[in-house]
């Protein structure tokens, strides 16, 4: 196989984005233990921030990196936050089941 | 000075009585006694004197009219109105007429009302009395017209009630608020109508726009703007609150209920004849008809009545009654003729009355008077004047005015309601003759019998007319007062009263010669001409046919004045000793009772008006009202009851619903753009 004839196009980086936010998406949705969504969920923020980039370089848009740059101060301080809410409910149960919690049910 | 910059000034007419009111109101009871009255006479005077001004600037200015506004009152998207005055022919005949009766009524006041403990608020309140007339009278929209409107409305209940400790008096200035009220809905109905049809309530868009209405529109407005003015003119059916108005003090009487306040809705007609001639007559006929009858019902009820001011009371009413019937038949300058005639004989008779009242311990029972001419002479002479005047007796003022008002009725074709006038005459000089007999002439009956030796006092007089309470079992109709006996025999009024009796009295004697009818002396037609130019008047076809009705007029009001003469020549032998109720029959007591009115509107309220108001409290409140209320509650309820089991507390649930939205975002999209 010819190395040369294998060019690495934008659509393969979309497709992987694509891909890794699906799978961020299912485990969100199947997944019981919360610190497992939580990492679906950095999983489908970054498979945004791949896409953005990906456009940035094919569109020749300095703009997309910018708007990841503030993904990533928004996905930190999300990091912060979420981090410490799982960290109290470790202390206050055993288990880090999403669905024993269901307190604000209507 | 040019004579319009004169006319820009025409706003002090008005400001000198309302500056008396705000005085007069905050420190009143400072002021004291005799001086808070005089200051309210003097402003009055003033008010008078530069209305006289404004007379002589008018006549300098040519077209006749001269509209001044003042700011703008309220400010809103397409609505501007202003705050402004009208000064024309017809406006400043008022403002003379109300300033000048006013004057002479509020120094009468200053005798009549010495003593009382609400001298100052008295005061007051006539002045702002005046000043609300004055700015009916020179508003120069409806707008302003009705600020007055309402303003003598709120006075009339004021001075009505003003010895509100007697309940009469309380209830009867109820009565007269609300009376009234029921044809202000009318008046305000009718300025929506106006403003939806031209844009503008001013009287000079009134002039240019009203010809051009449809008949029936114009129709409407006008019989609406009437039903203000039946209300405040007091005419059929609405006439019910003026002869209780008599509770009032004497002088509120004079001033209110004859000479100015219930001449609006004359005004009212007059000022708005554009709208009556648009309606191409129909409202016209309508008024004529009103004006008639009410002019018949009235006279025949003051016939009867023996009490000195209801007699008088049911005679303004009468009086309205023609003028209306010479509105309805286009004679304007006529009925503002008789107006002005009616204000000076009229308010010299109810200010002869009240000296009457005065000197004689507040008796009010014409069947215990008599004779009254040798003890209060100057009175007796200026009532007497004031009678002729009113009997259509010529040369003085009422001849000229009732005459011309009735002929113009002839030649307008309006045959029947000229026959129902000229029978309305023909009463009033009877029960005027019989009034002014059975007070000042004949055998006197004033003075308590020996052998009952009964010291009465005011308050056996006390009545309670026309007082419509709902949880009395029977009507209270209005009972004749108890005849009330004298120790001694009554006294002249000081000058302070007799002076404007006699004033007004001269007034009525010469008063005709504002408008004789001859070409080159009609001075108060040729006046008001330029306000009725566009009105389709009917001059009097024939001097020959002219002279046979004046004839006509003055033999019958002599026949009414003959036999009341003839009946009460030598006055009655005893107090309950009248022979009229008699001789009238059952006619009679439909004349004491005044046609049932009161009773018949009393078991209105009791019956049908309770029952619907029951019906709406009970049912229609309960069950519509209260059910909107309710149902909005349990529907928020009930859904929000269902909508709460989506909320599960379940994070992947959401992050499901998160999901399921972006993809049917995607998929919105996706087709959209494919």
């Amino acid at each position: 196989m010819n190395v040369a004839t294998l060019e690495i196009t934008p659509n393969y980086y979309l497709v992987v984005g694509a891909l890794l936010f699906t799978i961020g998406a299912v485990g969100l949705l199947l997944r019981r233990n919360v610190l497992v969504m939580f990492m679906c969920v950095e999983l489908m923020l970054n498979a945004a921030n791949l896409t953005f980039v990906t456009f940035s370089r094919a569109l020749n848009d300095i703009g997309g990196q910018v708007i990841v740059f503030f993904t990533l101060v928004v996905a930190a301080a999300e990091v912060a936050v979420g981090l410490a809410i799982i960290v109290a409910i470790f202390r206050r149960r055993r288990g880090a089941t999403a669905d024993d919690v269901h307190l604000l049910r209507g | 000075m040019d004579a319009r910059d004169l006319l820009d000034l025409v706003w002090i007419v008005p400001a000198l009585p309302a500056l008396g009111a705000a005085v007069l109101l905050l420190f009143g009871r400072r002021i004291g006694e005799p001086k808070a009255g005089w200051l309210a006479t003097g402003l009055m005077a003033l008010s008078f004197a530069w209305s006289v001004v404004m007379l002589l600037a008018l006549r300098d200015v040519e077209p006749r009219t001269h509209t001044v506004d003042l700011f703008t009152w309220f400010p809103t998207g397409g609505l501007q109105v202003k705050f402004g005055f009208l000064a024309d022919p017809l406006s400043i005949t008022f403002v003379l007429f109300v300033t000048g009766v006013g004057t002479l009524i509020h120094l009468y006041s200053l005798g009549y009302m010495r003593g009382d403990e609400n001298f100052g608020r008295f005061f007051a309140f006539m002045n702002l009395f005046c000043a609300s007339m004055l700015i009916l009278v020179l508003g120069s929209s409806f707008l302003v017209t009705f600020l007055g409107w309402e303003g003598v409305g709120l006075c009339s209940y004021l001075l009505v009630s003003f010895w509100f400790q007697r309940n009469s008096a309380a209830v009867a200035g109820k009565k007269a608020f609300v009376t009234t009220r029921v044809g202000d809905v009318g008046f305000m109905i009718a300025m929506f109508l106006i403003f939806d049809q031209l844009g503008s309530l001013n009287y000079s868009a009134m002039n240019a726009g009203a010809g051009k209405l449809a008949a029936g529109t114009a129709t409407a407005i006008s019989l609406l703007l009437f039903m203000g003015a039946v209300g405040k003119s007091a005419q059929f059916p609405l006439h019910v609150w003026l002869p209780d108005a008599m509770e009032g003090p004497t002088p509120v009487s004079a001033l209110i209920h004859a000479a100015t306040m219930v001449t609006a809705g004359v005004f009212l007609v007059a000022r708005a004849h554009p709208f009556f001639e648009a309606s191409g007559g129909s409202a016209l006929t309508v008024v004529s008809i009103i004006g008639a009858v009410t002019a018949l019902l009235a006279a025949t009820v003051a016939l009867i009545q023996v009490d000195i001011k209801r007699v008088l009371a049911y005679s303004t009413i009468s009086q309205l009654g023609f003028m209306f019937l010479a509105l309805g038949v286009r004679a304007y300058a006529a009925a503002i003729f008789l107006m002005v005639a009616h204000a000076f004989y009229k308010a010299s008779l109810f200010l002869g009355a009240g000296s009457v009242i005065h000197g004689g311990a507040d008796n009010q029972d014409i069947r215990t008077m008599g004779g009254l001419r040798r003890y209060m002479p100057y009175t007796a002479l200026g009532f007497t004047v004031a009678w002729l005047a009113i009997s259509g007796v010529p040369p003085l003022a009422g001849f000229w005015a009732k005459d011309e008002v009735l002929s113009r009725a002839y030649f307008a074709g309006d045959y029947g309601v000229w026959v129902i006038g000229t029978l309305a005459a023909l009463l009033t000089a009877f029960y005027m003759t019989r009034e002014t007999w059975l007070v000042f002439f004949g055998n006197e009956r004033f003075l308590a019998a020996e052998a009952d030796g009964v010291e009465t006092e005011a308050e056996e007089t006390a009545h309670t007319p026309g007082e419509m309470s709902l949880e009395s079992p029977t009507v209270p109709a209005w009972v004749p007062p108890q005849p009330a006996r004298l120790a001694h025999p009554p006294h002249e009024s000081p000058p302070t009263m007799t002076f404007p009796i006699m004033a007004l009295a001269l007034l009525a004697a010469v008063g005709g010669m504002l408008s004789l009818p001859f070409k080159a002396i009609e001075f108060l037609n040729d006046w008001l001409e330029p306000v009725f130019a566009d009105a389709r008047q009917i001059d009097p076809t024939s001097f020959v046919a002219g002279t046979t009705l004046e004839g006509i007029s003055v033999v019958f009001g002599l026949i009414g004045l003959f036999l009341a003469y003839r009946i009460y020549r030598r006055g009655i032998p005893t107090p309950d000793g009248d022979p009229l109720p008699a001789q009238l029959g059952v006619a009679g007591r439909w004349f004491q009772h005044a046609y049932y009115f009161d009773e018949e509107i009393a078991n209105l309220v009791r019956g049908p008006v309770t029952r619907s108001a029951e019906w709406l409290s009970q049912v229609f409140d309960l069950r519509v009202i209260d059910g909107a209320v309710n149902g909005v509650a349990t529907l928020v309820r009930d859904t929000g009851g269902r909508l709460r089991r989506i909320q599960t507390g379940l994070v992947r649930n959401y992050a499901l619903g998160v999901v399921l939205g972006a993809v049917a975002l995607l998929v919105y999209l996706a087709v959209r753009a494919g």
